[in-house]
């Protein structure tokens, strides 16, 4: 094989790339890797060129053709869609249910949203405001520290009776290390489920956070089924590149991403632009 | 399996009990766990740069003494230059000379400010303070109900004379006068004879050219004498960026680095304090009121690193 034409300080230069936008030190390494091998195989000698080809491979990676649609249609006749949106504390949660009924709402779906944090001082009356926003009812606790299983159940109890198509339900941040709020988090979903099949669990990973980000989304898959990562903050400088190991490593995709804290601040993941803003283009 | 860095060291280091100095292999491959290990931790790629060329070069002149083994030795080295960086000894919050103390909030969006005003407030009020929150985030929704109730959990006042953002506007536009809401608060805790009085700002981004704006304002209307720079334990690479952004915009005095209580390794307190030298005061543990404790270097050092 001949000796590719980069030098050392090109290949530690595009590491660094990777390094930097939070990818992590072993999928960045392997990346590296089977682009030096390829570099040489294929006797590529321009930076630029391997610069392209890494773009390359980081999009087939992030995976442009995997399915990002959202689910929320009920999963029978007569059921609403049931979304329920799950993290680690301040990533976006809240926020992010209020954007996303903006967004169904402008579908011309009836949604409810349901206040299942009941622990957080003033959440419910953060998700109200959200939903009085946009014009979509929320169904919430009396009291501080009621069972946020029961507020759960009562929202997709009061969507289905009331025909509406989807109930959002927001829950509580809780850290994945506490055993506790983990079960508590089960406990909602298996309570969701008597009432109506749960069409969507995304987890709100923050694009700040770094290699956290994977055990965050290791546990929460493993307590609440999740079927989607929703990026948020993406409208700073963080890049967000713990998701290329939580894809990879959960078999689920980013669907949506945060890009600020308005009401339309949301958009489809698109991989292409991901990739670009990792590789600083 | 070798789990953590002390584990992985004494594993390269296993063939060489009893030789007299490291040779340059010896230590490279040391350097390289270290590298792995700090970047795992989310130390920032600069940092991290700079202490391994640190470490490798202190290690290159260390003679391997009798009572430790080489790994032990390394990991020795390893653990003076965190617990040097993190900052020896811890400081405390300067009072000020004529009352009230202003300590003013700030950082990312989520990081934990609303939460630690309560938390200040209650460690405060408990060592016979009179403080006072002043709830000047008005951006996001429902922050001054937040701040309101954690104070009556706190059993302090608040000095809240706009609801903030409520919802009937758009988010996209700055709400009220934040900076006006600032002065009163510090000129009403005077007043009434409030020895401390604690600003909680809006979160907002590095990049936010006008929010960082006006927490630049906030700070040169009410002269603080701490500015606290709250920041997410679990952050990434981001960390460097966005602690340089408040240096420059609100040129904070001490650190508090939240969500301690979490599994993150933390490297982020070793991003900010090298990049920024001010000192991490306090940490975040929880989401309870007492979930708060004095900033611990040495524990800090061995958690990055796990050792
Ligand atoms: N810049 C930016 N800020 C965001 C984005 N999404 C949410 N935020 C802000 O992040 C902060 C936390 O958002 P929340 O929606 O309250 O987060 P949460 O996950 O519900 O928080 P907890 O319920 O306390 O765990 C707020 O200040 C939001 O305005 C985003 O995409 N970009
Ligand atoms: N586990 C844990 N949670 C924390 C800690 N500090 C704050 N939180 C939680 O993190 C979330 C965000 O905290 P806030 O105090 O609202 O953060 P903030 O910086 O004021 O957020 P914005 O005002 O939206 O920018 C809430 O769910 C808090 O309960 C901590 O030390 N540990
Ligand atoms: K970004
Ligand atoms: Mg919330
Ligand atoms: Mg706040």
């Amino acid at each position: 094989l001949s000796r590719d034409h980069l030098t050392e300080d090109d290949w530690d230069e595009l590491e660094e790339t990777l390094l930097l936008a939070d990818v992590g030190a072993g999928p960045a390494g392997e990346l590296i890797e089977a682009l030096r091998t390829r570099v040489r195989v294929e006797g590529v000698g321009d930076p630029a060129a391997v610069r392209a080809m890494l773009r390359d491979e980081l999009v087939t990676l992030v995976g442009p053709d995997l399915d990002r649609t959202l689910h929320t249609q009920g999963a029978e006749p007569g059921t609403p869609g049931v979304v329920l949106v799950v993290g680690v504390n301040g990533t976006g949660k809240t926020t992010t249910v209020g954007k996303l009924a903006r967004v169904l709402v402008a579908d011309g779906r009836q949604v409810v949203l349901g206040a299942a944090d009941t622990f957080r001082a003033a959440a419910a009356d953060q998700l109200q405001t959200w939903g009085s926003r946009v014009g979509v009812p929320t169904v919430r606790a009396d009291r501080d520290g009621a069972d946020p299983a029961a507020v759960a159940f009562d929202a997709v109890r009061e969507g289905r009776s009331d025909g509406a198509d989807v109930v959002l339900v927001d829950t509580a941040g809780r850290l994945q290390n506490k055993a506790g709020l983990m079960d508590e988090l089960g406990k909602i979903t298996r309570v969701i489920t008597r009432e109506a099949a749960l069409t969507e669990v995304l987890l709100v990973l923050d694009a700040t956070t770094g290699q956290n980000g994977l055990q965050q989304a290791r546990v929460f898959g493993e307590v609440a089924g999740v079927t989607g990562i929703v990026l948020t903050k993406l409208d700073g400088t963080a890049k967000g590149g713990i998701v290329v190991a939580v894809q990879r490593e959960l078999g689920v995709p980013v669907k949506l991403v945060g890009l600020g804290e308005g009401p339309d601040d949301l958009a489809p993941f698109d991989a292409e632009q991901f990739v670009d803003g990792i590789l600083g283009g | 399996m070798f789990n953590s860095l002390s584990d992985r060291l004494t594993a390269t280091f296993k063939n060489l009990r009893g030789r007299g100095r490291l040779s340059e292999a010896d230590i490279d491959a040391t350097v390289r766990e270290i590298r792995r290990a700090l970047l795992d931790a989310d130390v920032a790629v600069p940092v991290v740069r700079e202490f391994t060329s640190a470490i490798r070069e202190r290690a290159l002149g260390a003679e391997v003494s009798g009572a430790l083994n080489p790994a032990q030795q390394v990991v020795k080295i390893v653990n003076e230059e965190l617990v040097e960086i993190l900052g020896g000894a811890t400081r405390t919050l300067v009072l000020a000379k004529v009352p009230p103390t202003v300590i003013m909030l700030a950082g990312l969006q989520g990081a934990g400010k609303t939460t630690l005003a309560g938390k200040l407030a209650h460690a405060l009020k408990a060592q016979g303070h009179t403080p006072v929150l002043v709830a000047a985030d008005l951006q996001r929704p429902n922050a001054v109900t937040q701040l309101s109730v954690v104070a009556e959990r706190a059993g302090v006042p608040v000095f809240a004379p706009h609801p903030g953002n409520q919802g009937a506007v758009d988010l996209d536009v700055v709400i009220g006068d934040p900076v006006g809401v600032a002065r009163d608060g510090v000129a009403f805790a005077r007043d009434k004879q409030h020895d401390v009085v604690i600003v909680d700002t809006a979160g907002r981004l590095g990049v936010d050219a006008v929010l960082m704006q006006q927490a630049a304002d906030i700070r040169a209307a009410i002269n603080p004498d701490e500015v606290l720079f709250v920041i997410d334990a679990m952050i990434g690479q981001d960390a460097v960026a966005t602690a340089s952004a408040f240096l420059e915009g609100v040129d904070f005095t001490g650190v508090v680095l939240s969500k301690l209580d979490g599994d993150a390794r933390g490297g982020a307190a070793l991003s900010v304090a090298k990049v920024t030298g001010r000192p991490i005061m306090f940490a975040s543990t929880g989401e309870k009121l007492t979930d708060f404790e004095v900033f611990h270097p040495d524990r800090m050092a061995g958690r990055i690193l796990d050792m």
